[in-house]
């Protein structure tokens, strides 16, 4: 890649956080100067929120397992048995809990407010809202980033307690760990911070997909071709934007809630 | 009515209007004519604000709609209402419920009103009884009639119509002609359309613009064109490619 490609796509990518911002900040507008719709951001807290519980449940809930058993096989060979639950929680609550949750919501959420405004876009339906004065950040996007805003931080918290439900199922019933042990060993090392960081990780992860899928199918265009493409590219950026700002997130919400207090 | 002033507009690296002129008068059905990637649609979206300006002014009412931000255009745009080439009904919603969103969106609450407005406009566009249908079950022609009704059920001052006959048989078109004509009657509106149809643009016009090479090239009565000697002009109404076999 010469010099050119680079700064081309450096640019590319300072525009596109400029385009998300100026819907940032016109949603913000929005919500504060327009009436909320109720009736959609209610239908889409069932959609969004209500309908995406069991790939939610599944995802936390396995990896709760399975993560509980493979620390086991670590920890058995140190005599550490008891300390499994303590690292899944905190690892449930701080890490996997918010970015499963925040992958599987870009994927299931994401991809279909992605559709079904990329097919409004290029069906003139946008047009259409615009023609019959009706703003479609108010239409559209707001009623969406509110029901997200409240859905994922509770979808985060269903996931990081199934997890942990599945960890002490797996620790004490399937490997044969104390259960006073593993659960006072788990409340003594997991607390409110570390809840704290799921709720806050899960509101950021929430802005991250309602935006950029909105943005995506708000830039629709090219017909059936940039309809089928809005999904895709609204999942992948998404994903790639919760794993890499989870990453820098992390390191700042360490310093706010240290790990242990 | 509306006023376009020098209107210039490039989209991506293409100028496709430049330096439009022209005067749309209240109370009259004016025709805007040209080939097909000349323009039409995109003069037409100006005229209610859906896109801006490169350079130029856009006046309704004396008002320059190209100086105003998206949500100052909600008093134009119950002014001005528009019918899409696709009709451009929202999928997810029943016909009725299609037609009564301008109204629910003015605040009316009282479903009987809501449920008289929407019958009387679906019985204007030759549609009464299929309140209920959704519109993927609808013809073309149908999409575009209730598009219509859900134009005309808040009674817009001005009309727009984009390409209201493109795709439809010659019967649905002759149909949708007759409407914009009963319309325009009924209603006493200004109407604009936009086609490449001549039989629709003789049908309905009072007045006739043609684009050309993104400026208006001719203007006048539909007599004026038929009579007109100009070969461009005459190749457009008779439908002439210059190519042969």
């Amino acid at each position: 890649m010469n010099v050119q490609s680079l700064g081309r796509t450096a640019l590319g990518f300072i525009q596109y956080l400029g385009e998300l911002s100026v819907l940032f900040s016109e949603t913000c507008v929005s919500v504060a100067s327009a009436p909320i719709r109720w009736k959609l951001f209610v239908r889409q807290v069932l959609e969004v929120g209500f309908r995406s519980q069991l790939v939610v449940i599944v995802t936390g809930g396995f990896t709760g397992a399975v993560f509980a058993y493979q620390t086991y096989l670590q920890f058995h060979k140190v005599g550490m048995d008891s300390a499994v639950g303590a690292v899944v929680a905190v690892s449930m609550f701080r890490e996997l809990g918010p970015v499963l949750t925040g992958l599987m919501v870009a994927g299931r959420v994401g991809a279909a407010i992605a559709a079904e405004i990329g097919t409004m876009k290029v069906t003139e339906q946008i047009d259409a809202l615009r023609s019959l004065g009706v703003h479609p950040i108010d239409y559209l996007v707001v009623p969406r980033t509110l029901a997200l805003l409240l859905s994922m931080p509770l979808l985060v918290a269903e996931s990081c307690a199934l997890g942990i439900l599945a960890s002490i199922f797996v620790g004490t019933k399937v490997l044969d760990i104390s259960e006073a042990y593993f659960i006072s060993t788990m409340v003594k090392f997991a607390g409110g911070s570390d809840i704290s960081m799921a709720m806050i990780k899960g509101f950021v992860f929430a802005m991250i997909v309602v935006f950029v899928a909105c943005h995506q199918g708000l830039n629709t265009k090219n017909g059936a071709v940039g309809v089928g493409r809005a999904p895709t590219e609204a999942v992948v950026i998404s994903s790639l934007l919760i794993l890499v700002i989870n990453f820098f997130l992390s390191f700042a919400l360490n310093i706010i809630y240290p790990v242990g207090r | 009515m509306i006023s376009v002033r020098n209107l210039h507009k490039t989209l991506g690296t293409q100028h496709v209007l430049r330096g439009v002129q022209l005067e749309i008068r209240r109370g009259e059905t004016c025709v805007v004519l040209g080939r097909s990637g000349c323009g039409k649609s995109v003069l037409l979206k100006h005229f209610i604000g859906l896109l801006k300006p490169s350079s130029g002014q856009v006046l309704v009412d004396n008002e320059d709609i190209g100086a105003l931000h998206e949500r100052q255009l909600g008093a134009i745009r119950k002014k001005v209402g528009i019918l899409f080439q696709s009709g451009a009904l929202f999928d997810s919603m029943t016909v009725e419920e299609n037609i009564a969103f301008p109204l629910r969106e003015a605040g009316v609450r009282d479903r009987r009103e809501i449920s008289d407005r929407v019958a009387e406009a679906l019985e204007m566009v030759d549609l009464a009884g299929e309140q209920a249908k959704m519109p993927e079950n609808l013809s073309g022609g149908m999409r575009k009639r209730v598009g219509l009704a859900r134009t005309i059920v808040s009674r817009p001052a001005c009309i727009l119509y984009d390409e209201p006959t493109t795709g439809l048989d010659p019967i649905a078109t002759d149909s949708i002609n007759h409407l914009i004509r009963r319309l325009q009657k009924r209603l006493q509106v200004t109407s604009v359309v936009v086609t490449h149809d001549m039989k629709t643009a003789f049908h309905t016009a009072d007045r006739i613009i043609f684009l050309h090479e993104g400026r208006v090239y001719f203007e006048g009565t539909p007599d004026a064109l038929h009579a007109s000697a100009d070969p461009v002009l005459q190749d457009f109404v008779e439908g002439r490619s210059g190519e042969s076999d």
